[in-house]
């Protein structure tokens, strides 16, 4: 009797609490999938956008809480952080990104160690970062696994879209910094082709109709199958032309999809990455040019824009103070040198969304997706403007006048 | 031969003082003096790198002056960066915590294209830190970003007749397990007070020696800096970031006497009132998020705001390589956003931290007579889109945009910057985190 008048109680008032009937009005809304919309009004009901358009032709249901603000964009999202695996604090307990007891673990899970509690995912979440794509760390050859995640609160079960996203992959100095071995740029390459080379062979007798032949069930092998069988995408990181050249043959070989991430360099070699349908995510350029990240510029998302390149911007990965950037600032920083408003925000949503798999859901502003909105004072990539208000899934995260 | 030497000679003189003779107005840009209110359709006159005039009347543009005109753009005085590390200053070294014998001069490469970044960023005044990683890492230098071969084309002697200051830290910062280090906070303070009493003894003893020498201690190279610390010629630049790290700095000043310039204060904000009674200045640095070290877990945006509130004078630094030159005014602005305001987020650019440095006389503000030291902005020095289009160092241009090599520095590229800039690798033991990755 008590339990079902409980969970009666539960069934009628969460809903209701959880995914508030919502109202957003702003001067300008950027569904990013469409033009501006000056005077614009998004409806938000059960957790999804159920309309976008102009505050003539919508009209607000009566018992919809009204948000104002100048700017509405779609939940930002970081393409690739560590941000809820490597810690504020900065000290080996809080440290989860990069296992150094082998070059070579793709084994080895983002889910079970992102912690959603983290206090940098709340620092993004606060900036209207809604969605992150997190996971094992730059410094192995195959450090692990990646996830894609909502920021909001709740167990990792609950807030994750992608559980198993890409193999986080690194080519370049910072692996022999970490590792006895592999000690060169050669040995690197080596030891990826070899174990490629293991999983081709086990994918082929895994496809045997005879399952007696299958050989034992290996954690490592099954995820780089899933890499050789297109299910999941490789992040390399790779920073200078001849670790992103580098990466390019290895996806060539192998035929696996390429995502390269940092690509300082990706500058120098437009053509290749074209011809080689690798994806291109771009590291936060505020951070410290030292390293393979020496030639880095503040125009390498113009510049690969222009020549037809998707960019994506991402936190990346920082080792000291700061201990995360902030797309919102690194989009800003793009627009700024070279490219325009409205490209520099696709940088941070909708493109993504499509390179993470999940623009069905998230990235732009539209009738049906997953409503994650960012509202903001006034231009949302100027210094001096705030993040006033943050939905995920239709829930107010975060409202800066309370 | 002598001939011909004595020609050139002659020749050099002719031409620095054809060079330097005739005034250049800078007309039609708002102008930001600091020290006054902001003047639209302004006119900044130069001559002999010095500032004749600042105003908008006509009648100020000399008869024989160069007229650049610079409608729709914005100019204020250079910036100054209280706290930096470009040039590979190092410091002291890790057989000891106490260096202030150790001068960063020593160590400055003056042709570091780290001073290029600085330029690009409208900073023309830096005030260059060894360190970190020590209780007393070593003497600071303030520079001034002319052109330079050697170091001594850079210095920049202040009011004291000093050029530079003391760098101090306590904190985890100091506290590392060498030779001699603090293991704990109260050991950093002890040993920091001991070294003071030292130095009150080795002043006692030149005071009491007057003119006559014989009396005179022998000379001490550690000794030395402290006594100028102690008579108020040298300031102690103090990191320190948690609240009670902040508050034992504010103990040692009243013990001993000294006004130091409280440097980071990514907790600032917790102590604000107590800083603003001490008498202390802040140097704040403003990061994009927290931590990376557990010093720096509590820093916020509103550390500028919060001081201000509080009555506590407040400069910006870049830290760099912590920060990037090349985005100074963006410390300010992120400031702004989180409730400062612009007027005083302009003098944390310029004149407070010119105080700081005890060369206010000189920079910091566009005035007659003070050295003509600005930059020509783009727009809004608080906007995103705008850009350092020129910056001026004592009446001539060292950076232009419009200079595809200058323009260089500021967005970085192949080859553009070489890879042993001193700037990132200061950080004793914490380099090795972000070395780890881990």
């Amino acid at each position: 009797m008590k339990k079902s008048f409980l969970f009666l109680l539960v069934s009628i008032v969460s809903p209701i609490y959880l995914l508030a009937q919502i109202a957003i009005k702003a001067e300008i809304v950027y569904p990013v999938s469409a033009a501006p919309i000056k005077d614009g009004v998004v409806l938000v009901e059960n957790g999804k956008i159920k309309a976008v358009g102009k505050a003539t032709e919508i009209s607000i249901p009566s018992n919809y809480k009204i948000y104002e603000s100048k700017t509405v964009t779609p939940g930002l999202i970081d393409a690739r952080t560590l941000i809820g695996m490597s810690g504020v604090l900065n000290i080996p307990v809080d440290q989860d990104q990069l296992e150094k007891s082998s070059p070579i673990q793709p084994e080895l899970r983002a889910i079970d160690a992102y912690n959603p509690e983290e206090a940098l995912v709340k620092v993004a979440r606060e900036y209207g970062i809604t969605t992150i794509h997190t996971g094992h760390g730059i410094g192995a050859l195959v450090s692990g696994q990646t996830m894609v995640t909502k920021t909001k609160k709740g167990n990792t079960d609950e807030v994750v879209i992608k559980p198993f996203s890409m193999l986080a992959m690194t080519i370049g100095h910072s692996v022999s910094e970490k590792f006895s071995s592999p000690g060169t740029k050669a040995k690197q390459i080596s030891m990826i082709r070899a174990e490629l080379m293991k999983a081709q062979v086990y994918m082929k007798k895994m496809l045997d109709k005879d399952s007696t032949k299958h050989p034992t069930f290996d954690l490592k092998m099954d995820a780089l199958s899933k890499l050789l069988k297109g299910e999941v995408k490789a992040l390399i990181t790779a920073n200078k032309a001849v670790d992103i050249m580098n990466s390019i043959r290895l996806s060539k070989e192998f035929g696996f999809k390429l995502v390269l991430d940092g690509a300082a360099e990706a500058y120098r070699l437009i053509d290749e990455i074209k011809k080689a349908n690798a994806e291109v995510i771009l590291h936060a350029t505020m951070a410290r040019n030292e390293d393979d990240m020496l030639n880095m510029t503040r125009e390498s998302a113009s510049i690969l824009t222009k020549a037809g390149i998707s960019v994506s911007i991402e936190s990346g990965y920082e080792g000291y103070v700061p201990k995360t950037r902030i797309v919102l600032f690194e989009a800003g920083l793009a627009a700024a040198y070279g490219l325009t408003f409205d490209e520099a925000l696709k940088t941070i949503t909708i493109n993504p969304a499509r390179l993470l798999g999940v623009d069905s859901r998230i990235g732009s502003l539209e009738v049906g997706k997953d409503a994650d909105i960012t509202l903001f004072d006034g231009d949302p990539f100027e210094y001096t403007t705030n993040v006033t208000t943050v939905l995920i899934d239709g829930v107010v995260v975060y409202d800066k006048i309370k | 031969m002598n001939k011909i030497k004595f020609f050139l000679c002659f020749l050099c003189i002719a031409v620095n003082a054809s060079a330097q003779q005739k005034p250049v107005a800078f007309k039609g840009a708002l102008i930001y003096p600091i020290n006054g209110a902001p003047i639209q359709n302004g006119i900044l006159v130069v001559q002999n790198g010095v500032i004749l005039s600042v105003g908008n009347d006509e009648k100020a543009i000399p008869a024989n002056a160069e007229v650049i005109l610079v409608n729709n753009k914005v100019i204020m005085p250079g910036l100054v960066d209280t706290h930096s590390h470009l040039g590979g200053p190092e410091g002291g070294d890790y057989s000891n915590p106490i260096n202030p014998e150790a001068r960063a001069m020593d160590a400055i490469d003056p042709t570091s294209d780290g001073f290029k970044k600085a330029l690009a960023g409208g900073i023309t005044t830096i005030n260059v830190m060894p360190g970190s990683g020590h209780l007393m890492s070593g003497q600071t230098v303030y520079l001034k970003m002319r052109d330079a071969k050697i170091i001594e084309d850079l210095l920049f002697t202040n009011e004291k007749g000093v050029y530079g200051g003391l760098k101090m830290a306590n904190g985890t910062n100091s506290m590392r397990s060498g030779s001699g280090f603090p293991g704990t906070r109260a050991k950093s303070a002890s040993l920091v007070r001991e070294l003071f009493l030292k130095a009150q003894a080795y002043k006692k003893k030149i005071e009491k020696a007057g003119k006559d020498s014989s009396k005179m201690p022998e000379r001490d190279l550690a000794m030395e800096p402290l006594v100028e610390v102690l008579t108020g010629k040298r300031v102690v630049h103090f990191h320190t970031h948690k609240s009670n790290d902040i508050l034992t700095v504010l103990r040692l000043s009243k013990e001993f006497g000294f006004k130091p310039v409280l440097h980071h204060l990514s907790e600032g904000w917790k102590v604000a009132d107590e800083i603003a009674k001490a008498g202390l200045q802040a140097s704040i640095i403003v990061i994009d998020a927290p931590g990376g070290k557990m010093e720096a877990i509590n820093l916020t945006l509103e550390t500028g705001a919060k001081l201000e509130k509080s009555g506590v004078p407040v400069a910006f630094h870049t830290d760099d390589g912590i920060t990037d030159s090349r985005l100074f005014l963006r410390a300010a602005a992120l400031s702004v956003r989180a409730g400062m305001s612009r007027e005083k987020a302009l003098e944390g650019l310029t004149i407070v931290g010119a105080k700081m440095l005890d060369l206010s006389s000189k920079v910091g503000s566009l005035e007659k007579g003070k050295d003509a030291d600005f930059i020509i902005l783009s727009g809004d020095p608080f906007s995103i889109y705008t850009k350092v289009e020129q910056t001026w160092v004592e009446g001539s241009k060292k950076y232009d945009i419009s200079n595809p090599a200058d323009r260089a520095f500021l967005t970085g590229g192949y080859g553009v910057f070489s890879s042993d800039r001193g700037e990132f690798h200061h950080h004793g033991d914490e380099e090795e985190d972000t070395k780890s990755g881990n």
